[in-house]
């Protein structure tokens, strides 16, 4: 089995003749510098970003993997590099995709071209003519969309200034991973004053092979730009390299707003392990909106830095772990000026045994007199075998603020379904009637596609569920 | 036209271990109200429960009989769909879940034919001001910060939305105020024609003053004790029920007269 893993390439045959140079690294355990190097040279980078990249592995190396949170002791961390130069055979085979991933494709209305490329086989779906006449727009007043690669050889300097500087690889050992080994992603920059009325949406993106695993996303609003990012899509995302290291840095200037809404339906092997980072200046908005499904494991935790005075973050976020998931999804907010104000709303839902877990950190630091916050996290069991935690975390160090929280924690009421049973609706469709109302308040923030979106993946999510 | 509607035939139950009803007889015919009263504990809610198919109660004895179906198992949704409704004692919140929506999703099931936005609100609009109930509490979620008396009144606008044949109100008048009272009662009476029937279950005469009931039943025991019309339940409002009390330990009263 280790002969496959370390020594192809992503695209084999371009690199078929280079087969037998590479089997010298064949014995080396995890990643090397070497493993780093070729894909540096592959993807034609400046010297900088190679430096960057062998720092962030000797960052890596040194870094523990975390104990707290998910157990991600499946993951082969020894053997890292599988993880990171996948077979390409492997993620070939149309057949090999596994029936339920189909069986939601088609649930979902996704066409024949899409599946393959969502399923990580086959061409990617071209959709660049989607883009082609916003692009033009944009273009002519100044917005940057584009592939992180392109974005690191074309816009160099901003790339520079920005990348992991927000998230660094010393944070934590999939930050470090993620530095040394990132590829594709998104790379979006609005100028001063620029309002992109079209949500620009990341799914339409073609990017680079593998690049769904070690994606980084970075997007810059310049002084009172207005945008709005949607990264994923319903339908599950399927890859056999089953560990996800994706970075988001968002920097929201003075006066600016971006909203950045999420749906990840990653395939039930996958271990997520994301890192999403908002830094907000004076005035500035950032408005998350979270959906979280699929996956064996999640760790996600996306942080706002009100920076600014004035400064505001909102997050919205649904969560749903079945069978087998352990999701351990939470906003962070900091509150580091004056006057700021956050509004956290997050629900939970598991069933079937799943385990949502809901951790979140509020820290309000001395400099931010009369900021204000509210954070609301309520989970629902729909079963007596599923879990459910809240840890919200308070680090308040002065007391001139407002802080309102709410947490709870319940499961899904029998004598509720019962009262909707005797009106003549069937069981399953009254505890879907009970979820959705649950996660109304979550739905109600979202674009009207997206909320029927949500409500189909709940459905999905709930089917079978009764015996 | 045939009248018959319900039977119930020896009815005992369980919920885990402890049995409540102990052998039930009842009929009840289209255009019939029929009134239970007992004491507290006597198996009041639980026949009521038990009609309705609550999973938590277990049937170990005798038949529940609809248009001449035995009914004994089957599902919550289903015998709605047959018919039966019931008025809950302490109605259910549902978060997020507007009244009107809910309602509209009811209807469909129960009526099996898709009911469109436009006429559905229609109906719920006349069925509204039928009762005098606020429009705006078609997109309220459905009971959630409603008083006391705004759950029953729901309750009764459901049953008239809904349409049953039969209805069974579990203490629909209790823990509300003379007005509540008298509003609930002729909001019922609009609903109650000859080709439905009610089983009220009550504490209090009030509500029966409006009715003016068939039937009533003194269930003590989980047994019907003793089955009268309204002076019955004027005797009850002046003596209580201690001589049923007594009755109901005799056991040579508890034989079934199916």
């Amino acid at each position: 089995m280790s002969e496959k893993t370390e020594v192809n390439d992503i695209d084999r045959s371009l690199h078929e003749e280079k087969n037998v140079e590479k089997h010298r690294y064949k014995s080396a355990k995890g990643l090397t510098p070497e493993v780093i190097k070729e894909i540096s040279r592959e993807k034609n980078e400046p010297e900088w970003m190679l430096e960057f990249r062998l720092k962030a592995l000797e960052i890596y190396k040194e870094k523990e993997v975390p104990t707290w949170g998910a157990d991600i002791s499946d993951l082969d961390m020894d053997n890292i590099i599988t993880y990171v130069r996948p077979d390409a055979d492997l993620q070939s085979d149309w057949d090999q995709v596994p029936e339920e991933i189909k069986d939601t494709f088609d649930a979902l209305g996704i066409p024949e071209a899409e599946k393959e490329s969502l399923a990580g086989v086959g061409a990617q779906y071209d959709s660049e003519v989607v883009y082609h006449n916003l692009k033009e727009e944009m273009v002519e007043q100044g917005v940057v969309y584009m592939d992180m690669e392109n974005a690191v050889k074309q816009h160099e300097d901003l790339v520079k200034q920005h990348f992991m500087k927000l998230i660094t690889p010393n944070d934590h050992k999939f930050s470090a991973l993620h530095g040394a080994v990132w590829s594709g992603g998104s790379f979006v920059y609005v100028p001063a004053g620029v309002d992109v009325n079209i949500p620009l949406q990341s799914y339409f993106r073609q990017n680079a092979p593998g690049s769904g695993q070690f994606e980084h996303t970075l997007i810059i609003l310049e002084e009172g730009a207005n945008a709005h990012f949607i990264e994923g899509c319903s339908a599950p995302k399927y890859s056999v390299n089953n560990l996800h290291a994706g970075a988001v840095e968002l920097f929201i200037n003075k006066g600016a707003k971006l909203r950045y809404s999420t749906i990840e339906n990653w395939s039930r092997n996958m271990y997520n392990l994301n890192t999403k980072r908002a830094l907000v200046e004076e005035d500035g908005v950032i408005e998350w909106v979270s959906g979280s499904f699929g996956s064996k494991v999640s760790m996600l935790y996306p942080m706002s830095i009100l920076k600014g005075a004035r400064a505001r973050a909102e997050f919205t976020g649904v969560t749903f772990a079945a069978e087998g998931q352990y999701l351990d999804t939470g906003a962070q907010v900091i509150h580091d000026a004056p006057d700021t104000t956050s509004t956290v709303n997050s629900r939970s839902i598991a069933k079937d045994g799943g385990h949502a877990y809901y951790r979140g950190l509020l820290k309000v630091t001395k400099n931010a007199h009369g900021a204000k916050a509210s954070v609301s996290c309520e989970s629902l069991m729909l079963d007596n075998e599923s879990k459910s935690d809240t840890l919200p975390i308070m680090k308040l160090q002065t007391d001139d603020i407002d802080i309102g929280h709410e947490a709870k924690v319940g499961r899904i009421s029998e004598e509720a379904v019962f009262y909707l049973m005797s009106r003549g609706i069937s069981e399953e469709e009254a505890k879907a009637m009970i979820v959705r109302g649950f996660v109304e308040p979550i739905a109600s923030e979202l674009p009207l596609e997206y909320a029927v979106e949500l409500n189909n993946l709940i459905n999905l999510e709930l089917e079978g569920t009764i015996g | 036209m045939d009248k018959k509607l319900l039977k119930i035939c020896n009815l005992e139950s369980k919920v885990e271990e402890e049995k409540i009803l102990n052998g039930i007889d009842l009929k009840v015919n289209k255009g019939e109200i029929h009134v239970i009263m007992g004491p507290n504990g006597a198996g009041k809610s639980t026949l009521a429960n038990v009609l309705m198919g609550h999973p938590e109660h277990k049937i170990i004895n005798g038949d529940i009989e609809f248009e001449g179906e035995n009914i004994n198992q089957l599902a919550v949704d289903k015998r709605a769909k047959k018919g039966i409704f019931l008025s809950f004692q302490y109605p259910q919140e549902i978060p997020g879940v507007t009244v009107e929506n809910f309602l509209r999703t009811a209807k469909t099931a129960v009526s099996g034919e898709q009911q469109s936005i436009f006429d559905f609100k229609f109906l719920l609009e006349e069925k509204m001001n039928l009762l005098n109930i606020d429009q705006s509490y078609a997109d309220r979620y459905l009971n959630k910060g409603f008083s006391g008396g705004e759950k029953k009144k729901n309750e009764i606008l459901q049953m008239a939305v809904l349409e049953p044949k039969l209805a069974i109100l579990d203490e629909t008048d209790s823990g509300l105020d003379v007005d509540a009272t008298k509003t609930v009662a002729e909001g019922i009476k609009k609903v109650a024609s000859e080709d439905n029937a009610m089983i009220i279950i009550t504490h209090h005469n009030k509500i029966l003053d409006y009715l003016q009931p068939d039937y009533v039943h003194v269930l003590v025991d989980g047994r019907i004790a003793k089955s009268g019309d309204m002076e019955l339940a004027e005797e009850i409002e002046k003596e209580g029920f201690a001589k049923y009390k007594e009755a109901a330990l005799d056991e040579s009263n508890s034989k079934s007269n199916c």
